[in-house]
């Protein structure tokens, strides 16, 4: 359906971008290409630098250094209009003294494109507003609107679909709805979306490459699950969902894994999801993968012993304790509701244990705390 | 965070480039502006230190740079001069406490009329304001009904009167610039957050304390921009004095305007007027510096 | 069913309770009622039988509302107060317009300054203005009349559509215009398609404005109008000798021709928004 996919070369590649505000950088010196046809999503806390990028890649800001590429072109100083390039706003910006119609026909009409209503008419069909074309933007709700700002941009048929927080002043339940028709108008009309979130559930469910940011620059790149399962910095832990860091000290080594000493206790990690270079080394977990029993009970895969319940919160799918080691740092783990453990108490001595190759290592010199309690707006 | 929003809205206002353009736009403006405002008070600075031409016409003078004439002027209208800010004050004072509860009213406990209420508030100040002025002479005249309702309730006397007096004259003038003062009371009201006034009461404030300490502080722009809007022009007012006053109830306005038309001596009016001018220039910074609130500016 | 009966508190207790609760809204019809009774006295007025002063009660009659150019010079002075406020509400409207979109738009040197001289009219007393441009009009040996005054009105009115359209500018969303660079148009073209549109209700109020206050003012015009006779000046000239009921006719006219405007305007607006 997109002109832009006819041609094969229209992935967008950002080369050595930095953009500065005064003394402020915004961002530094990022190389980032962004395959066609993907949905791509920038991941951040507020202030990462994650807007700014789009902002250029719009052609609404200007990058103090670097290149942008679309394909062979290059846009790095193109007016937001000479490039094909369209943006979903926050808050979608919808012009108040236009009808839904000529909202929609906006960037058509400028074009001087011949079959405007066909093409209108067919883009709110896809965004099932067919009967709104005479209305206000003032008339419609939230969700509504929202679902306009994406046709409006996506009749254009851009090489590019940027979208900057869509999803922000919507509420829980048809925020969860419109990340999953986005997708699906994604694979539909088949345009390569760069999605700016601070959200990283939204960024998840939607994209099927997150690049996380953090301060200016690209913390990791990957699928979902390559973030999820193997982050690479206490950061990307912490942010994308929560983790337990642990420090430790590799002891020793034999063919495939490592054995890191954890206060006096062994843990035992793989070599291949270590990232530390030296012997210094942070042990992560995810609390979901946690098991939780009273002393005597759990033996197998890596363990860690001398625990306390110190807080038990029910939250429906799963139990959430927070454990107190005998070094004095709280774990979580979160447990699923499936009947298989007996509810513990606070107060309860606890063993942890999980499967070893679920252990992943970062550098030892890593903030614990980086990246956790920023899951703020942007 | 605010810092880098605002570096990046006004980056992104991508008209706003520095170039030839905005001078264009200001250009015939400010060319008005100084032709006919900058260009007249200088010509009238100048003015203010003429002297009459020795054996000359009346309306003739020569330049003198007698600064000496701002003494005499002063020495000669300081009665008006006091007048001119004792009516304006009153007046000013008058007018906030009249307009507040209005304003307060209208934007708290008006509901669905508040847009109608407004256009009330305002709709008076269509009707011209000499015509406006001359039916409060009628209203506090002999044949009106507030003197013979006050006299039968011994309020005044059989014998007093209330027009040609100062009290008719801040009367007019609180009247005249009310809108002045209800619409900036209006506005900074009308933005405060109704539900911080419920969390004031919820935190053991009663109606008077929450006011005291919330209500009136988050007006205190309104308050401001209100005053001075009333302030300066009942200052330099001097159709209310005329209308509705007497010969000794004659503000500044007056003896420039007479000293202009009937006695032709220019720089004695230019002096007052500069004098005038200064004075309330001085007032407005001061006042502004005390409330805290450049925002008028 | 037992029921606890309601407690009622005494008469008194409730009266006062009222009262409380009500105190500002009974301000608020004393505030109206002063507003508006000179108003009504303006209006009853020009039902005045009047004959030759229009002070005192005479009699009702239609013949001033049927003959509202009955009294000499009335529909002339009415006449160039259209005029002057027309001419000058249009330049004024047009310059000031500009000068907020170089204010709202742009950044440039001089800023503080342009401020200054917009923010400084609005700050200076009438008589003073008006004087003064009398003193230069003078020097310069110009005489007085109906174009010094329209010079002197859109001098006045400048600073005020500045004020008015900046404010419209300023409420404006960046990211409105953003969008429609985002959607192909060029800078004239988003000028022209989303900026302006959206502005125009803040030009159309400035000029609303301009034009009262060029049709109201009488200080600024009593100076540099020489023999020409405006509106407020007719009837500040009659005020002496007393006015004639037409102009009660005329005033009343006026404020139910702005009640119509500001009442179309927002049914308009409402309309719009919706």
């Amino acid at each position: 359906m997109a002109d832009a996919s006819t041609s094969s070369h229209g992935d967008l590649k950002l080369t050595r971008i930095t953009k500065s505000f005064g003394d402020f950088t915004a961002v530094d010196d990022m190389t980032l290409t962004i395959p066609q046809g993907s949905f791509f999503a920038l991941l951040g806390p507020s202030g990462c630098g994650k807007t700014t990028t789009l902002r250029m890649i719009a052609g609404l800001e200007e990058p103090t250094a670097g290149s942008i590429h679309i394909g062979d072109t290059d846009i790095t100083t193109k007016k937001p209009y000479q490039r094909p390039v369209n943006t979903v706003f926050q808050n979608y910006a919808l012009f108040p003294h236009l009808s839904i119609f000529e909202n929609v026909a906006f960037g058509l009409r400028r074009r001087g494109v011949k079959d405007v209503k066909e093409q209108v008419e067919k883009v709110l069909k896809l965004v099932e507003l067919p009967h709104f074309a005479d209305r206000k933007p003032t008339q419609l709700s939230g969700g509504q609107q929202q679902r306009i700002a994406l046709a409006r941009a996506i009749v254009n048929r851009p090489a590019l679909l940027l979208l900057d927080e869509p999803l922000g002043a919507l509420d829980l339940k048809l925020r969860r709805q419109m990340q999953i028709e986005l997708k699906w108008i994604q694979t539909e009309v088949g345009l390569t979306f760069v999605h700016v979130t601070h959200d990283q559930e939204e960024a998840m469910t939607m994209a099927d490459t997150i690049a996380v940011m953090n301060e200016g620059r690209i913390e990791q790149m990957g699928s979902p699950a390559e973030l999820y399962e193997s982050p690479c910095t206490a950061f990307v832990a912490n942010f994308l969902g929560q983790s337990n860091l642990i420090r430790g000290k590799i002891e020793s080594s034999d063919g495939e894994s490592s054995v890191v000493q954890v206060n006096g206790q062994k843990i035992s990690l793989l070599k291949s999801r270590n990232r530390s270079s030296t012997s210094s080394v942070l042990i992560g977990i995810r609390p979901e993968k946690i098991r939780i029993g009273l002393p005597e009970g759990l033996t197998s895969g890596n363990t860690l012993t001398g625990g306390i319940v110190s807080d038990v919160s029910f939250v429906g799918v799963s139990t959430q304790y927070v454990v107190e080691m005998p070094w004095k740092q709280d774990l979580m783990v979160f447990e699923q509701n499936d009947g298989g453990t007996p509810t513990l108490r606070a107060g309860d001595p606890v063993t942890l244990s999980w499967n070893e190759p679920f252990t992943f290592g970062l550098d030892g010199s890593e903030d614990v705390n980086a990246g956790a309690e920023m899951d703020g707006e942007a | 965070m605010a810092f880098l929003q605002a570096a990046a809205t006004r980056a992104t206002s991508f008209t706003g480039k520095k170039g030839r353009l905005p001078y264009l736009l200001l250009a015939p403006g400010l060319f008005w502006l100084f032709a006919f405002f900058v260009l007249p008070i200088l010509n009238l600075a100048a003015t203010s230190t003429q002297t009459p031409v020795v054996g000359g016409d009346t309306g003739q003078f020569v330049q003198t740079f007698r600064l000496a004439n701002y003494i005499d002027a002063f020495n000669a209208s300081r009665e008006q001069f006091a007048r001119s800010f004792i009516y304006a004050t009153l007046a000013t004072l008058l007018a906030l406490a009249i307009s507040y509860p209005l304003a307060y009213a209208i934007a708290f406990r008006s509901g669905k009329f508040k847009n109608f209420l407004l256009v009330l508030v305002v709709a008076p100040f269509f009707v011209s304001f000499l015509l406006r002025t001359v039916a409060w002479k009628q209203i506090l005249g002999e044949s009106g009904f507030v003197v013979p309702t006050l006299r039968a309730l011994h309020i005044i006397g059989p014998q007093t009167t209330l027009t040609a007096s100062a009290l008719a004259v801040v009367t007019g003038m609180t009247y005249n610039f009310l809108p002045f003062m209800t619409l900036p009371l209006y506005a900074s009201l009308e933005r405060i957050d109704p539900r911080t006034l419920e969390a004031s009461n919820d935190l053991y404030a009663n109606g008077v304390t929450t006011f005291r300490k919330v209500t009136l502080p988050l007006s205190m722009p309104g308050v401001v921009a209100g005053t001075l809007l009333t302030f300066i022009p009942a200052a330099g007012d001097y159709v209310n004095a005329a209308i509705l006053g007497n010969p000794n109830t004659t503000m500044l306005g007056n003896v420039i305007d007479s000293r202009f038309f009937r006695i032709v001596d220019y720089p004695t009016a230019a002096a007052l007027s500069f004098m005038l001018m200064a004075a309330i220039l001085i007032l407005v910074t001061v006042y502004i510096r005390k409330s805290g609130t450049d925002e008028l500016v | 069913m037992n029921q606890a009966p309601i407690p009622t508190l005494p008469l008194g207790r409730r009266i006062s309770r009222w009262f409380g609760r009500n105190i500002i809204r009974i301000y608020a019809v004393f505030g109206f009622t002063y507003l508006f009774i000179p108003v009504l006295y303006t209006f009853a007025f020009s039902f005045n039988n009047a004959g030759k002063s229009n002070l005192t009660w005479r009699g009702f009659t239609w013949s001033n509302w049927t003959n509202p150019c009955g009294a000499p010079e009335v529909c002339s002075a009415l006449g160039n107060s259209i005029k002057i406020g027309l001419i000058a509400t249009t330049v004024a409207t047009i310059m000031g317009t500009l000068i907020a979109f170089a204010i709202g738009r742009h950044r440039f040197r001089g800023r503080t300054t342009t401020n200054l001289l917009i923010f400084l009219p609005m700050a200076t007393p009438e008589v003073v203005l008006g004087a003064s441009l009398l003193a230069m009009f003078l020097a310069f040996r110009i005489n007085p009349g109906f174009w010094p005054t329209v010079i002197a009105h859109v001098m006045f009115s400048i600073s005020f559509v500045v004020v008015t359209v900046k404010a419209r500018i300023a409420s404006l969303d960046p990211r409105l215009e953003q969008a429609a660079m985002d959607l192909y148009a060029n800078e004239m073209e988003t000028f022209k398609r989303v900026t302006l549109p959206l502005v125009m209700p803040g030009i159309a109020g400035a000029a609303l404005l301009a034009f009262s206050l060029s049709f109201d003012d009488f200080i600024i015009t009593n100076f540099n109008s020489g023999t020409l006779v405006t509106f407020p000046k007719f009837v500040y000239i009659s005020a002496a000798r007393g006015i004639p009921a037409q102009a009660n006719v005329i005033g009343s006219s006026m404020f139910f021709l702005a009640l119509f405007i500001v009442i179309a305007g927002q049914l308009v607006n409402r309309k719009k928004v919706r």
